[in-house]
């Protein structure tokens, strides 16, 4: 194999790189599974900090599940929440710093039951922070429960026999319910399961990224993502599902993307 | 001034840089102090009305983070709702200053002053092996040095300090001293006393910074909590801090707390007249509790007698210092009942003289 190894050496140049890692990722290996979409959109994020030149203003707040973790592959500083917290930990953060970047990171039970409260008030406040929602239709670090987000019939550890609505209640399209605050300025829904959806997503969390220094508002990035161990199914067989099922109730697209024209309606005169 | 505005005045004046708050009666006035100031125009410290008292001790986590000087003010079912938030800064070492102006419980209770929440400030709160620095005012102008006070602790220690006040404290109305006012740290005093450790974006000429309470590996987990144990060894040693009030011919000691320990000077007078050697030891500290100063009474005096409006809370703390040698004893009232100083007299009296 000695010609292999030469023929590699000879592409390895400098000037043949059309893709390197950004160093706002560092070396670390990655703790999550094959095919979750956790570390795509680290990488995003990752390559939209470096390439706004934001490394040095942005704080990280890293949420209650398998992106606890999150903290240790992004190179920039973290603040780590209690399950739920989040959007109150980056206001906090915000408020007294508003000169700085401050993004959340959040899963669906994070995001969407425990932290329901936190999320809605944050974005009814218009924080001027960039919330990034994985919605994966399931609970993966504890070890595959139902998520508010859990399709109907899903099966999961605690709806072994799939979700019903006569106990379990409806799928929460709580971006949706978002998009309708006068205090979100951008709220889109975006997946990272081919190179043309990773494209998409990553211009998104630049546009969040920049309506912060506007101080529009809150910016919203959904990312309808994958959790293979949590499904069952091998990474290939995930990424089909994920579009055969999760896009139908959770379909691509900008939700919203405007200033808050229309917050001064909510303002008594006088 | 009152009690509760004296905090919003002395957060302002020692330049507090934000405060996260939620209104719950009896200290609603403390944020609607803040309110009617604006310092955010003058200073620039923040002030934010939260949606829960959950919303609030996280915003004070993320704030914290900055290494600024930040704290929150609630009273007990609002603490209790805090307590998840107050653990995770006491994990992660982060400063901040709590305000809990005691109401009578258990449940929602009554809006009355208590003393019904020692156990839980003392003893952490919340989940896991913590300690807060507890401070407990027994007048409006310990309401505003303690607050003062309380930032000092919590950023030496670098742990959130309670101020335990009650509704009495937090509604009463006293001659109060001001201090001037003092600045906000500036960016480079905050990099000076925090840039170890605050999270206030990576600079190239650093590695970056985490908070958080997380360590999955046991071996390290055991270690930051034995760092933390040993820095509640060196609050003990250094900041237990009482009042002793004519203890030094005393037969008989009180010990008491806040407004309980108000209370109980008009006692020490009451039962003087009628011949009784008795004095009072005020902790003002709940946590470190002031154990030394009981011990080496508990050699001396016949009995101590703990005042408390909670059905006998610091009574334990109290025989535990004394470790037998003394007789212990409790009188207290509950539900946001204060006691009479004559009542207390004569618990005194029946408990540790006649009984």
């Amino acid at each position: 194999m000695p010609e292999v190894a030469q023929k590699i050496n000879e592409i390895i140049k400098p000037e043949n790189l059309v893709y390197a890692k950004s160093p706002v990722l560092n070396d670390d290996i990655m703790h999550y599974c094959p095919g979750c979409s956790h570390g795509v959109v680290h990488r995003l994020i990752a390559e939209v900090i470096d390439e706004m030149g934001i490394q040095e203003q942005t704080i990280g707040v890293s949420p209650v599940g398998c992106a606890v973790f999150a903290y240790n592959y992004i190179d920039i500083d973290w603040q780590e929440a209690a399950h739920g917290r989040a959007p109150a930990v980056a206001t906090g953060i915000k408020r007294v710093m508003p000169e700085k970047y401050v993004f959340t990171y959040q899963g669906d039970g994070d995001l969407a039951a425990i932290g329901t409260a936190e999320t809605f008030h944050a974005v009814n406040r218009g924080e001027n922070i960039v919330m990034i929602f994985i919605n994966n239709a399931i609970y993966g670090m504890t070890g595959g429960q139902m998520a508010p987000t859990t399709l109907i019939g899903q099966v999961t550890a605690t709806t072994p026999n799939g979700r019903d609505v006569d106990l379990n209640g409806y799928p929460l399209r709580i971006t949706e319910l978002l998009a309708q605050l006068p205090g979100a300025a951008y709220v889109t829904r975006q997946s990272v399961q081919n190179p043309a959806a990773v494209r998409k997503a990553k211009k998104a969390i630049r546009k969040a990224f920049e309506i912060q220094s506007m101080k529009k508002g809150t910016a919203f990035v959904e990312v309808v993502s994958t959790c293979s161990s949590g499904w069952k199914l091998n990474p290939v067989e995930s990424n089909k599902w994920m579009e055969e099922n999760m896009f139908p109730q959770y379909p691509l697209g900008d939700l919203k993307d405007g200033s808050r024209a229309d917050a001064g309606l909510y303002r008594i005169k006088g | 001034m009152k009690g509760n505005e004296v905090i919003a005045e002395a957060a302002i004046r020692c330049g507090c840089d934000a405060y996260f708050g939620y209104p719950i009666t009896p200290q609603s006035e403390v944020m609607e102090t803040l309110m009617a100031h604006r310092p955010w125009e003058e200073s620039g410290m923040v002030v934010l009305q939260a949606e829960s008292e959950i919303a609030s001790i996280h915003m004070v986590y993320g704030a914290a983070g900055s290494g600024k000087r930040v704290m929150t003010s609630s009273s007990s079912p609002g603490i209790s709702l805090m307590a998840e938030g107050i653990s995770y800064m006491a994990g992660a070492e982060l400063p901040c200053v709590i305000v809990n102006v005691q109401r009578g419980g258990p449940g929602l209770g009554t809006i009355q002053p208590s003393q019904a929440d020692y156990n839980q400030a003392t003893k952490g709160g919340g989940h896991g092996d913590y300690s807060l620095i507890v401070l407990a005012p027994a007048s409006v102008q310990e309401m505003h040095d303690f607050v003062v006070l309380g930032f000092e602790l919590a950023f030496k220690y670098r742990t959130p300090v309670m101020i335990l006040a009650d509704g009495v404290i937090g509604q009463l109305m006293e001659k109060v001293e001001l201090i001037e006012q003092r600045p906000r740290w500036t960016n480079e005093q905050i990099t000076e006393i925090s840039g170890s450790w605050a999270t206030v974006g990576k600079l190239a000429s650093r590695k970056k910074h985490i908070i958080t309470s997380l360590e999955l590996d046991s071996s390290i987990m055991e270690q930051n909590n034995i760092r933390l144990q040993e820095k509640y060894t060196l609050i003990r040693s250094k900041e237990v801090r009482y009042e002793a009030i004519d203890c030094d011919d005393a037969e008989y000691i009180m010990v008491a707390f806040g407004s309980a320990a108000r209370i109980c000077q008009k006692t020490v007078q009451i039962t003087r007249k009628k011949g009784i050697k008795v004095g009072l030891i005020r902790p003002i500290t709940l946590f470190p509790f002031p154990e030394e100063i009981i011990a080496d009474y508990a050699t001396k005096v016949k009995g101590f007698l703990s005042v408390e409006f909670n059905a006998g809370q610091m009574v334990n703390d109290i025989r535990l210092a004394a470790n037998g040698k003394t007789k212990v004893e409790y009188f207290g009232r509950m539900g946001g009942i204060v006691p009479n100083p004559n009542e207390v007299a004569e618990a005194l009296e029946q408990k540790l003289i006649r009984g």
